[in-house]
């Protein structure tokens, strides 16, 4: 790791400081040009026919009419754009438009090109498609009963898309020690990310034959390989350059139906091609968070020590793959990093429905795992009578710990986040004493600082950075990254800034352009300031260390000797010797040519061997805690979140400032979604969205956020940048359970599932005051078949991360 | 082709300067600012009123562009995101809402500020519930709010000449 001592005598200049972003001002004076403020000399607009049936079988498909309609210049079909995508090779099941089948209402069939955005959209009416209707599945239980017809022709039988098992240890040992054994089950409806930026693009194809597209996504690289793969171009000749996102949250991580339809309409019409999606079609694309259906069984001994547990969980995915089998992963996976869990099992399933394609939304298959372990141990607490805030205190994992499912954690903050957020809300005054209609809840949570591995395999860097200083003393920094609002092109001018001595502000960033810029993989799994920040450090070194020889060399002093700050290269002993930044940059030049370095970043191996530890590991685990005070109407169900007060162990801040802006926005995200937000279908009116619409989709307006207490926790990681951790994440997950853990504490009633809507809420205090269920969620989960499990040992037990012999294990049984 | 209608011809004072504008008589003022002006700055999320990014200052009053008929702007004053920066310097709300951090994606941006600063002008003290009543029509997904708020008060305070700086909490988070 970076020493402080290393620059500027241990000052740090940038880091740790709340400085402006660099794209900020941009942002606030409307100069900032996201994808469909882009205008090109005869462009022309596109628009796609998308089906209004949830599940049917194309006859037939005739566009001879919207061909003729004056203004349109081209129309295309599925069967022009044959080959299949999907962000994960394991499930490229996607066609840019539907060939011979649709499978959500919304599923793109025809893609019209005109020259206005009018014309188009005439045009799609005047498209003929015969549909052959099919049986629809709306939900878990559907898809799990209905074995044909299939959505999909692959998967694991039936409509279940995928099947995993996974058993660290002896479980059965682990229950048997236990004093108390509970069971519990949980619903976490699905919910989409609502980005205020629909998604737009831009593609043109110029008379060289190269392709470039212009899109608001969060993951150009990937799109760039789709794009390759579905075009039959070399990649070579393809230029993807992402736009500032108007709000990404996972909605734009995965190649999309327009991306791949405007490409081929550029190409065939030779002109620019513009598409801007309306906002019912962004709930269409979706690929948010999934609904989830969670049995959990944990055993306990009387001081609350989890002895073993086993969770199961099913997802709704909808009608395509996406990152859907690394989300049914994510939802077993980090059940081990905050509490020891010393046995664990995991067994999780994602069917497919008629819905539009769930995916990743921020916390990407967590924050439902976490829901239900974060309210199941609150339960927990009450049984053994113990104070849920201590119970946990007393059990967290140890810092530079390998968990039986072989994640490594490094540091770990979430023991002074608990004690900090309890200090903070008084919990202690107020858990059980605020009286009917009030209360407190609790809850923790952590989330990875970046996935261990990319979406495809390879051994290149997740991250890559380079460099170039010219003799005018300027300093451009190029990264594939791609900043949806987080801050990452600010954190590069940061890094970069810090090491050479200079202002952030003197540094020009570009990023998210596959000609100019190395690969980055994008910005999700929380994993770019990580990632970057380590590429853009190397980087920066390698310039700084050949600045330092020619400065060294000028001033007749060791180079160690050599400092940079203040725009300025001198001999640390004497700092009044010395010479301007850019004069440095002039006798590097003089000595070495042309100044450009690159730095890379390859998150360390993870010690998980078995088929499955794929998903996880992480250089890093960040941590919160949260508390939630609420007032609960007891005559309308309503929960008035009043102030969250959470804190978050970020390792390292880069930018306080924008650490408190992603916290705050992770609160207020957690607050939708337990409060409010859901993606919701008449499954028996043909699947239909109850309300694509942002009136009806209830989001928290300024009137219904809370207050939000933040306190931040520096617990630097070994492997983070300047002991840097996530922070964009992470801090959503606690508030769900958190607010449900409350409500509990204020009127008596468990509302096991999300939304906990007004509606729940009052059934479960009616319910109770009628002497019955003092509980509102679901009663049980689908009896299925679970596959043999892999079974690996745990890192007690003397494992070494691989699976165990299967026929070994068999005959033990 | 359906749009192949005359066109309206109008004059609108936009931020400050009579300019004259030939569209579609059917277009929305989003839609004139966007594309027939090449204001980009003035957002769009979905057209139906509902998210408050298109908003703009007609005779100072925030309206939302996206339900507002270009053909209805004739001779009135449309302020946008691009004059509101006065000869060069930011307005005190674009400077707070960039140093705090106000502005993440940005999409929303343009929106707030100009609510907030029709709503300075009317009140130069807002207290914090005043602020969320007057920003309650504009929708933001990034910041939940609260830097907006704060930007919003420190502005304010600028505005009336107090010599304020950023509270320490609002940065570097509250201390225990």
């Amino acid at each position: 790791m970076t020493t402080d001592n290393k620059y500027n005598g241990g000052q740090k200049k940038v880091i740790g400081k709340p400085f402006r972003k660099v794209d900020a001002r941009a942002k606030c004076t409307g100069q900032t040009r996201f994808a469909d403020d882009i205008v090109l000399p005869r462009m022309l607009f596109a628009k796609l026919l998308r089906s209004p049936v949830p599940h049917a079988l194309i006859k037939h498909i005739d566009v001879s009419k919207a061909l003729k309609l004056p203004g349109v210049i081209a129309v295309i079909t599925g069967k022009e754009l044959p080959i299949p995508y999907g962000i994960l090779p394991v499930s490229e099941d996607e066609h840019t438009l539907c060939i011979d089948k649709v499978r959500f209402i919304g599923d793109p069939i025809a893609a019209v090109a005109a020259i206005d955005e009018d014309a188009a959209f005439d045009a799609l009416d005047l498209i003929d498609v015969e549909y052959q209707k099919l049986e629809s599945i709306s939900s878990i239980e559907d898809a799990l009963a209905t074995e044909e017809p299939r959505i999909h022709e692959y998967g694991d039988g039936g409509n279940v898309h995928k099947k995993v098992a996974l058993e660290f240890g002896d479980l059965e040992e682990g229950f048997a020690e236990a004093d108390l054994v509970r069971e519990d089950v949980f619903f976490y409806e699905g919910n989409t990310h609502l980005p205020l930026e629909q998604h737009a693009a831009v593609a043109h194809f110029d008379a060289d034959e190269k392709l470039t597209l212009w899109s608001s996504t969060q993951t150009p690289h990937y799109v760039h390989r789709a794009l390759a793969k579905v075009l039959g171009m070399p990649a070579s000749h393809i230029r993807v350059i992402a736009t500032p996102n108007g709000g990404g949250f996972g909605g734009k991580s995965d190649p999309f139906n327009h991306e791949m339809a405007i490409a081929k309409l550029a190409m065939i019409t030779g002109r620019p091609v513009k598409i801007t999606l309306t906002r019912e079609e962004v709930f269409y694309c979706h690929r948010g968070r999934h609904p989830v259906l969670m049995w959990v069984k944990t055993g306990v001994k009387n001081d609350g020590a989890i002895t073993a547990m086993h969770f199961r969980s099913f997802l709704d995915g909808g009608a395509y793959g996406s990152y859907g089998v690394a989300s049914t992963f994510y939802t077993g996976a980090l059940q081990t990093v905050t509490y020891d869990v010393p046995r664990y099992k995991f067994e999780g399933l994602r069917v497919f429905s008629n819905k539009p394609p769930c995916g990743p939304k921020r916390g990407h298959g967590t924050p439902q795992p976490r829901f239900a372990l974060e309210v199941q141990i609150d339960k927990i607490a009450e049984q053994l009578q113990l104070d849920p805030v201590a119970m946990r205190r007393t059990h967290l994992v140890k810092p530079n710990t390998i968990t039986a499912n072989y994640l490594r954690v490094g540091s770990i903050g979430l023991g002074e986040c608990i004690d900090k957020v309890v200090e903070a809300s008084d919990w202690q005054a107020k858990f059980k004493r605020l009286g009917y209609g009030k209360g407190v809840g609790f809850a923790c949570s952590s989330y990875i600082c970046g996935a261990g591995l990319p979406i495809y395999w390879n051994n290149m860097p997740h991250s890559g950075v380079q460099l170039r200083l010219d003799r005018q003393g300027g300093v451009c920094v190029m990264c594939g990254s791609i900043d949806i609002g987080q801050g990452s092109d600010s954190i590069l001018a940061y890094i970069v800034a810090e090491v050479l001595g200079i202002d952030p502000f003197d540094i020009r960033v570009i990023t998210a352009d596959t000609d100019l810029t190395p690969v980055d993989l994008g910005s999700y799994s929380s994993r770019v300031t990580l990632m970057t920040g380590h590429a853009s450090l190397q980087a920066a070194e390698r310039a700084r260390e050949l600045l330092a020889k020619a400065a060294a060399e000028k001033l007749d002093v060791p180079t160690e000797c050599i400092a940079f700050a203040d725009r300025r290269v001198f001999d640390v002993e004497d700092p009044e010797r010395g010479m301007s930044f850019a004069e440095a940059v002039q006798l590097a030049e003089s000595k070495f040519g042309t100044i450009g370095t690159v730095g890379s970043y390859t998150p360390p191996r993870s010690p998980g061997r078995y088929k499955g530890a794929g998903v996880g590991p992480s250089p890093a685990y960040s941590y919160s805690a949260a508390v939630a005070e609420v007032d609960v109407d007891p005559e309308t169900g309503i929960v008035v979140v009043e102030r969250v007060w959470i804190a978050h162990d970020v390792g390292q801040s880069i930018n306080p400032a924008l650490v408190m802006g992603q916290v705050e926005g992770s609160v207020y995200m957690g607050l939708g979604e337990v409060l409010m937000e859901e993606m919701a279908y008449r499954g028996n009116r043909n699947v239909v969205h109850k309300f694509p619409s942002m009136l009806e989709y209830k989001s928290p307006t300024t009137l219904e956020m809370c207050d939000v207490k933040t306190i931040l926790i520096e617990d630097p990681d070994p492997n983070g940048p300047f002991g840097a951790k996530e922070v964009g994440q992470g801090p959503l997950l606690p508030v769900p359970p958190a607010v449900v853990n409350a409500i509990y504490d204020a009127v008596g009633v468990r509302i096991d599932e999300v939304p906990a809507t007004p509606e729940k809420v009052l059934t479960a205090i009616r319910s109770k005051a009628q002497g019955k269920s003092a509980r509102y969620g679901p009663k049980s989960v689908p009896q299925v078949e679970w596959p043999e499990p892999i079974r690996v040992a745990t890192p007690a037990e003397g494992g070494d991360g691989k699976e165990l012999p299967r026929v070994a294990v068999h005959s033990r049984e | 082709m359906a749009t192949t209608k005359q066109k309206a011809h109008i004059q609108i004072t936009l931020n400050g300067e009579a300019i004259e504008v030939a569209f579609a008589p059917h277009k929305t003022l989003l839609e004139v600012l966007r594309e027939d002006l090449a204001l980009t700055g003035t957002k769009h999320g979905c057209e139906l009123g509902e998210c408050g990014v298109c908003t703009v200052l007609i005779d100072g009053q925030p309206m939302l562009s996206c339900l507002f008929l270009g053909l209805d702007a004739e001779d009135r004053q449309v302020t946008t995101i691009e004059g509101m920066a006065e000869g060069g310097q930011l307005h005190p709300l674009q400077e707070t809402f960039a140093d705090l951090g106000a502005a993440q994606c940005g999409y929303c941006t343009p929106g707030f500020l100009l609510v907030a600063r029709e709503l300075l002008e009317k009140n130069p003290s807002p207290q914090r519930e005043v602020i969320q009543e007057a920003l309650a029509g504009n929708l933001c997904r990034c910041t939940g709010y609260i830097k907006i708020y704060e930007a919003v008060e420190l502005a304010a305070a600028r505005m009336r000449g107090e010599q304020v700086d950023v509270p320490r909490e609002s940065i570097y988070g509250f201390e225990v």
